[in-house]
Formats: structure tokens, sequence, C-alpha cells
């Protein structure tokens, strides 16, 4: 279908463009302005070139980091894309169950972050939390404050927790849209289970599964709130992530010229990531 | 009147219509004819002003309306998936251009059971399109475009989604209902048949481009290339290609027929004859007719007559034959050819012209 | 191929159905013929397509059995039935090239794939889609992607039935001529058991040897094109069936005449009404003779489509049509007559026959 010619349609994405113009472009340009610059307060700046940024791609804190991320986003597409999927296609397709399914995956979604990071952070704690007091009583060692293993399993838990739902919807959108004869031919045609879902439901899921993975890749390599209310990045370094190295840098240090460099170069490596993942999917989707 | 003066519409790398020039007379009935993405949508759409031509203008009563978009201008459409408001009833339905236009409810009140009593939708007035029929549902599209009082009435292949029966019975309805409307009605359709019923004016479609515009039946008797003559056929048109030589059309330098009075005087030479299946028959005996030997392919058989598909002087053609006529494949029989509707053009698809065409 | 037996099957969508009109299926009970291509023809809602999931097994009959070849498959899924089907929007799967779709219902059958290869190739030739078989099968048109619907159900030899659910709905009026001949072909050629569904009746009566007239949930008719056309045994048949369909009058019966009000009939029997039956001449428009002699009509609109001429006209002021031919002239003081042979005489709506005739209703 060909869009409606309209000029003036543009004029009602103004308000949009401006208020992007405010929130996004104007503090990437002081981020910039900041990454080459040195300053020690009284608002003196002195030039600094490209070396905040050598400074941090030649610090071990920064590759740890990253790796970090890129571990910790590795697991939880690698856990939330596939049980994702099985729970779509486990879902009623139609009757009172819908409703029912669609409200109860809805819920995690609905709450916020740092909530999320709150009760997972009682919810795990060995003296008062139902987790940790069950685990413990069972007599299993767990406890995320000291073992680094625990604290990485708490994380990735209450992240799927968190945000499988998303990927569920999504999924479950592109399900509903097939439409029966697509099932029943299959069945004439005496398809496994296993050919239904590679012929019919994951082409037909591609799509959606593309926004799905580039949104939960984007929102785990960005994680924030929950590890700074959960572990607070430990233990040791164990669960400090690039955001969170960041704001240490930055708040807790006040050295905001590596702080500076080092959000531009996190902002690239997820546009980088994120690009190369889109190329390589849509190019595959083209080729078929 | 609407006039469209080369129009063209090129999208990206695709020309969805190329150079067009058509002129609709006011109260006319004009059908848009011609297969799956020959133009048509894309020719209403712009008529419509839903998309602005890549050069040309469109007039309108004489007035440039080329850039006006479809909300300023008087236009109704109706298409062939059944659109209408699903929360309202099937009054309100009818009713909404006119509330939208402001009308007082007298008005109102009075055109919509007016346009129900048109399209036999008065017992259905109160209910939702949900609960109606597939034919109920585009009678009460159909109701909201005449209400709608347009000066141009859109009819994107409207019947498409209907059973058989129904649509006969809206294509006898709907010339009478075009006919009291003084607007331009544009009805596109991919059946031959479809636009023979309707009458009025055809435009045959092909490739984004009007081959011929005219009378229905005009076009449909005397078309004016081999394009239109195909596009409007149903069954489809059958062709040879032979070369004419004095009193005969010759194959492979062997006389098949001879040449009718009415194509006597064309040029001899290389040229395709081009005949409708109702002109072939098992047991012509007139003088009009040519013999041609045959094998029978296949009979299908429709009630009121059979399609027999033939091979005869190395062509596939369909025969149409009145009555039942189941006849066992690779059966040889002697077709007749009623030689006075005989369509003759030229090698690269032109019509020629015989001498009553001419006196026509 | 089976032959397929319906043994009083009815079928209602709400539970406990209790009067007829709960059952959106009536009664059906027939033997569909091996080898038959069969076309259930009726408008929407006559219960067509539930009759038609009722085969394929993807509804299961409220009451009744389906046999296949006497085996009882009421109880049997979809896919142990050995049927093919061919739906309404073309179905492939357009990730698979056109040979893979192909080879799709025989791998899943785990056949060997020097077989599968022998098959896919002879279908594709069969369905002249040969030089396509490496292409996906995404970018082909409709009418294409309907020829690979079918291939897949060709392509397996163990099939039953081929079963097609109103197959040509999205197919353009010049490919729908290519596509039902080759139909015809294949069946001629291969003999399989056809069922096809649809509400078009050039549809239905050039592609099934037997058509199946539904209507309301009831089947009203089970005949060949010719019967239906020549001896419809409901009015909703002589309707239904010819474009226009045909023409039904109100007559009175006096011995061996009807009288129509606008003049009188000899029909050359005797038929036998129950008193109060409401009584009505049916005559299709093909036989009405338009000339200058027999009774009087008015002619309200010509419609010339081509090759021939349909004549809208008032007979006792009821609307009548009439099929004039293509050369066929119109007189200025128009009466008609009606080809004795094709007057049909119906009481209460059912055909009365001719008591000296065997081939009456059934």
């Amino acid at each position: 279908m060909e869009k409606t010619w309209n000029n003036k349609a543009w004029f009602m994405v103004l308000p949009v463009l401006v208020l992007v113009a405010f929130s996004a472009v104007i503090p990437l340009m002081t981020v910039v302005n900041y990454s080459v610059q040195d300053t020690f307060g009284n608002n003196e700046f002195f030039w600094a070139g490209t070396d905040w940024f050598i400074q941090v791609l030649h610090s071990s804190r920064f590759w740890d980091a990253l790796q970090r991320n890129l571990l910790f986003s590795v697991i939880i597409l690698s856990i939330e894309i596939p049980l994702g999927i099985l729970i779509a296609l486990n879902m009623p397709k139609k009757g009172f169950g819908v409703p029912v399914c669609l409200i109860l995956m809805s819920l995690p979604l609905l709450i916020p972050w740092n909530v999320v990071g709150t009760i997972w952070q009682v919810f795990g704690r060995v003296d008062i939390g139902l987790l940790g007091y069950t685990l413990a009583a069972l007599g299993i060692p767990y406890n995320y404050v000291n073992n680094v293993f625990d604290a990485w399993i708490t994380l990735i838990v209450m992240d799927v927790w968190h945000w499988t739902s998303l990927v569920v919807l999504l999924c479950y959108a592109g399900l509903v849209s097939i439409p029966d004869a697509y099932y029943q031919a299959a069945k004439i045609d005496g398809a496994s289970r296993w050919s239904v879902f590679r012929y019919i439901q994951l082409p037909k899921m591609k799509r959606v599964l593309l926004i799905a993975f580039l949104l939960r890749f984007m929102d785990s390599f960005m994680i924030y709130t929950e590890p700074f209310v959960i572990t607070g990045g430990g233990p040791g370094n164990s669960t400090t992530f690039l955001s969170i190295d960041l704001v240490k840098t930055a708040i807790g240090q006040f050295d905001l010229g590596p702080a500076a460099a080092l959000s531009l170069i996190y902002f690239l490596i997820i546009l980088l990531l994120s690009w190369i993942f889109y190329t390589v999917m849509t190019t595959s989707d083209a080729q078929n | 009147m609407l006039e469209l003066t080369n129009i063209t519409k090129v999208v990206g790398a695709d020309t969805h219509i190329h150079p067009t020039n058509l002129v609709l007379q006011r109260g006319s009935l004009n059908v848009l004819l011609g297969p799956t993405l020959s133009g048509k949508t894309s020719l209403m759409r712009l008529m419509a002003g839903l998309d602005k031509p890549t050069s040309g203008t469109i007039r309108f009563d004489g007035k440039d309306v080329t850039g006006v978009r479809v909300q300023d201008r008087s236009v109704a459409m109706v298409y062939q998936q059944f659109i209408n408001y699903p929360a309202m009833t099937v009054y309100e339905n009818i009713a909404s251009p006119m509330r939208i236009a402001g009308k007082d409810a007298a008005t109102i009140d009075r055109e919509v059971k007016q346009a129900a009593e048109l399209m036999k939708l008065t017992p259905y007035l109160a209910r939702t399109p949900l609960n109606l029929s597939g034919g109920q549902q585009q009678r009460t599209a159909l109701a909201r475009a005449i209400v709608k009082n347009a000066s141009l009435v859109l009819l994107d292949e409207p019947l498409a989604n209907l059973d058989y029966k129904l649509r006969e019975e809206l294509r006898e309805e709907l010339p009478k209902i075009f006919a009291a409307s003084g607007a331009i009605f544009v009805y596109a359709t991919t059946e031959p048949g479809e636009a023979l019923l309707l009458g009025g004016h055809t435009a045959t479609m092909h490739h984004g481009s009007i081959s011929q515009f005219g009378s229905t039946i005009d076009v449909y008797r005397r078309p004016v290339d081999l394009v239109t003559a195909k596009t409007f056929a149903d069954p489809p048109l059958n062709t040879l290609a032979v070369v004419k030589s004095g009193g005969s059309f010759l194959q492979d330098g062997a006389p098949l027929l001879f040449v009718p009075a009415h194509l006597a005087d064309i040029a001899d030479g290389p040229c395709i004859i081009g005949f409708h299946p109702y002109h072939l028959s098992l047991d012509g005996t007139s003088d009009a007719a040519a013999v041609l030997p045959a094998r029978i392919i296949i009979s299908e058989i429709a009630g009121s007559e059979s399609f027999v598909h033939v091979e005869s002087a190395g062509a596939r053609w369909v025969m149409l034959e009145p009555g039942i006529r189941n006849i066992e494949p690779d059966t040889r029989v002697n077709l007749a050819l009623d030689t006075r509707h005989l369509m003759a053009f030229s090698t690269d698809g032109r019509a020629i012209a015989g001498r009553l065409d001419r006196a026509a | 191929m089976a032959r397929i037996s319906l043994d009083h099957i009815r079928h209602a969508y709400g539970p406990n159905p209790k009067s007829p009109a709960d059952y959106s299926l009536k009664e059906v009970h027939h033997d569909w013929d091996d080898g038959g291509a069969y076309a259930l023809l009726g408008p929407s809602g006559c219960g067509k397509t539930t009759l038609l999931n009722i085969i394929s097994g993807l509804v299961s009959p409220s009451e009744g059995r389906i046999l296949f070849d006497g085996r009882d498959v009421t109880n049997l899924p979809t896919q142990d039935r050995n049927i093919a089907q061919v739906f309404q929007f073309p179905v492939i799967y357009d990730t698979m090239t056109v040979y893979d779709n192909l080879a799709f219902p025989l791998r899943n059958r785990r056949v060997p794939e020097a077989e599968v290869d022998r098959r896919v190739k002879e279908i594709l030739e069969m369905i002249d889609l040969s030089s396509w078989a490496k292409k996906t099968a995404r970018g082909l048109t409709a009418d294409q992607k309907q020829k690979i619907s079918l291939g897949r159900g060709l392509v397996r030899n163990d099939v039953s039935a081929i079963l097609f659910d109103e197959p040509l709905t999205v197919i353009d009026p010049h490919m729908k001529w290519v596509l039902r001949s080759q139909l015809k072909r294949l069946h001629k050629q291969f003999g399989f058991t056809m069922v096809y569904v649809t509400h078009d009746q050039t549809e239905a009566l050039t592609f099934a040897d037997k058509v199946v007239v539904m209507y309301d949930g009831e089947i009203v008719q089970i005949g060949t094109p010719a019967e239906l056309f020549e001896r419809p045994r409901h009015t909703f048949v002589g309707y239904f069936i010819g474009s226009p369909g045909m023409n039904v009058i109100p007559a009175r019966i006096d011995g061996t005449t009807a009288d129509l009000g606008g003049g009188q009939v000899a029909l050359g029997f005797k038929p036998e009404i129950a008193s109060g039956a409401k009584v009505e001449l049916g005559i299709r428009p093909e036989f009405v003779r338009l000339g200058r002699e027999g009774m009087p009509v008015t002619i309200s609109k010509v419609e010339d489509i081509g090759r021939h001429k349909i004549v809208r006209a008032l007979f006792a002021d009821r609307p009548m049509a009439i099929v004039v031919s293509e050369n066929g002239e119109i007189p200025s003081e128009p009466r008609i007559t009606f080809d004795p042979a094709a007057v049909n005489i119906y009481a209460d709506s059912w055909r009365v026959s001719d008591p000296s005739l065997a081939n009456g209703r059934a």
C-alpha cells in the first residue's frame, strides 16, 4: 500500500523532533565535549584530545567490564529467546485462557526496574528472603553477597523473570497471525511438530523475533539498576558492568573526562553491535 | 466531468500508470476492466486523490484538482473488502457521511431510509454489520457511498468477495441505482462478463495503460487491438496466425479458410485472426461457416452450455456449445467457424478494420 | 483413491441440538464413488464447508459415520486419513523452494530420496512448474502457488481423496480457465476422487461429474450438470444453477394444462398434486422463445452480453428473463412460447414428475 501524500504531516512530528533534540542530541554533545577535555572544577577546561579514549581503551577495567556485559547478554539472550518462543507456542490461541495468560505475562513488565531489583535483593537474602532462607534451610549454600556464581545466577534469573514475557508477547503476536489453513495443510502433509515450527511458525515469527532480539540485546547490554540495587557491582568487581563502572568513574571519582569517553565508546559499541545483528538478520531474510 | 490529462504514476523504478488520457462524463457508468495488477486500483487512487500523479493534471468540471487531497474532494469509495464501522448499526453506518457533512436530523433520516430501501436493507437498519451476510454488508457500504452524494463514486471490485448468485443480483440492480444518481461511477473488475452486464462505458487496462475506452459493447465488438480483445474475452479469445492471400487465409502456404466479406478488402500478408468461442460450433451449416478439422482435448459442461477445448490448425481453442456436449478426448471432429464476426489484427497486434467496421 | 461413504451424518456446532434448525448440516446419507469428481455447490452458510471439513477430519460430526472404502475413519484425525486439501488462499512453505515444497509430504513420510526425486519431477512436469523447481516459493503468483498446493496432494500415491475449498477465489478469470482445464485433465488421466467446494456454478458444473447442491444444511439434489440444468428437483436448484436462474411462475393446474394467468401451457402429462400445495411452473430463460406467437410479454430491458442477449421482461406482472441469441431479433409486439420438453412443475418447491416416466423424483 502506498502512503497517503500529505506535506502537512511533517508538522505533526515536529514536537517529537524538538523533544529528541533536547533529550538526546544536546546531552550527547555535552558528553562529546567532556570526552575531549580535562577539568578540575571551576568550569576550567583544558584540551585533552584523544587522551581519555586511549586511557579507557588501555585499561583492563574497561575490558573486564565489557567482557562481563557480553557474557551477560549472551546468557540471557540464549535463555530468554528460546524460552519465550517455547512459552508462546504453548499459550492458548482462543478461549478465556488467552486474556489470563496475557495479563500474567504482562505483570513483570509493569514493575519498575529499581523495584524489580529491590524485590530480588530481598527475595534472595539469607536472613529474611524467601528464596535465600529456603535454600539455606535446605542446606544449599547460597549467598549473592559474597559468592560470585550466586550473584550472577541471581541477576540472570531475575532478568529472565523480568523480560522473558516481552519475548513471549512479541512471538505470540506473530503466531496468532498465522491462518488456520497453514496448520491444516501441515497436518495433511504429515509434518512433524518440529517441521511445523521450522517451516511455518518460525518464518512467520522472524520479524517479531528480530525486534525481540534487538530490544533484549540493547536492554541487557545497558543493564544498570538491578545489579546496582542487588549486588552493587560486587562481590569484588564480579558484577561491575560497563554502566556501573561508568557511574563509579563519573560520580564516585569525578573523573568526568574518562567517564565521558567511556560512555561514548559504550554508546558506539551498542550501536555497532545492533547494526551488525540487524544487518545479518535482515539480509539472511532477503536471501531466502 | 472528470478529465485525466497525460497522467502518469511512477513509484521507484516501477511505472504503475503510463501516460493516460481519459474523460468521464457526469452521470456515466465507467468500467475499468483488466487482470490483477493491470493498474485499475492505481488509476482509481489517482482519481480519488489518494495518490498524487507523477505528472499530468486531473480536472473536475474544468477545475484543476491535481493536488487537492481526498478529504477536500467529493469522492466516495467502495472496496472489495466489506468496510463498515463494526460498532455502529446499519442505520448509523449509512448516516455517517451525512453526520460528518453536518446535515440536519430530518434530512439524514429521510435519506438513510431512502438508500436503505434502494439497497433492500430496511429490515436490517438496527443491526450491526457483523450480524449481516456478506451481501448485506456490501450493500451497506454501497448505501453509504450513495448517500454521501459524491460527484465521483469509485468501486474497486465491489462484488469480488460475494457469492456468485448475490453478484448476479447486485449486477442487475447496480446500473439502475447508478442511473438514478447524477454522479460519475467508476467500477473496476477483472471479469469481462461483469463489464458486459453493467453496460455503460469500458476502459480496458493492460500493464498500466488504457488500451481502449468507449461504449462497453462497442469495445467488446470492435476492439482496437489484440490486447483489448484478449482482455475483454471470457472464455479466452481464440487466435491464429495466418497469411491473407486474395480470398483465402493461408497457413503454411495452404489455404485454411476463406476470407469473409467484411475483411475482403484488407491488404494481403501475414495477420492474426481472432474469434470468440461461441463462433465455433460442431454443426453450423450456414454459408458464413468455414470448416476446420480439430481434435477434442476436453469438454467442460456448464449446465446450459459446454466449453469444449479443441486443438485445430496447431492452436488451442475453446468452443462454446449450447446444451450438453460431452465429447471424449482425442475425438476428431469438424468445427464450423462463423466467419461473420471474425476479427483481424496485424502481426504487431493492431486491429485491421474491415469494410463493415469502417461503415459502422 | 477411495470410495467415500457418508453414513447418516448430521452436525450441529452448538451442544444438545434439538430441532432440525439447530443442525447446520441436516442428515447426509450418500456414497461417493471411487475416482469420482464431486462438487459441493451452494450459497454461504449452506453447510458445504462443514461437510468438507467432516470429510477431511477437521470437524467430527455430531452424529453418523464416515467411511473410506468401508473403513470407519470417523474418529481418525486429519493426518491419518490420507487426504489432500487445497485451500481458498494458497498455502505454501515460503522459505522452501518449489521443489522442497512438493517433496515435503514425502520426506515427512520417510520416502527414500530417489523416489522423492522421481515423483517430485513427475509432478513438476504435470503442473508445468519444472523451470521453477529451484526458486523460492515466495515469489510466485497466486495461481502458481495454488498449483503447488495441489501438487503437494498429487505427489503422494496414498491419498484417498483430494479436497478443494474454493481454490480459484484469488485467481484471475483468464487463469481460472487454464487451471480448471488442467485439473479436469489430471482427473481424467489419474482418476483421483475429488471433492470441490464452491459457490460458483460454472466452477462446479465444469469440474464435477456429480454436483451436490446444498441449501440450508441440506442436500437438495445430487446430479450430473445436465440433470441439474434440465430437471432441477427443487426451485432453489433452478434458481441457483444457470445464469440467469430459472423463471418460476405461479400456476394453476387443470388436467394437463397449466394456467399461468398470462396464458396457458400444455404439459403433455397430468401432474399429481396434493390439494393446498403451492404450484409453480419452472422454465429456464434459454428455453423461452421470443417471437410473434404465444403469450404476450412487456420488455423492460435488454442486456447485450456479447455471446447472447438477456431480455428482462414482465409476464403476467412478474419479472421474466429470456435468453436471445447473438443475432436474434426482438419483435415489436413480443410474445413467448415455452419449449415443452423444458417445462417443470413444482409443488411446494419440489418437482412433480411425469408418472409415466421412470426418472422421477427419487
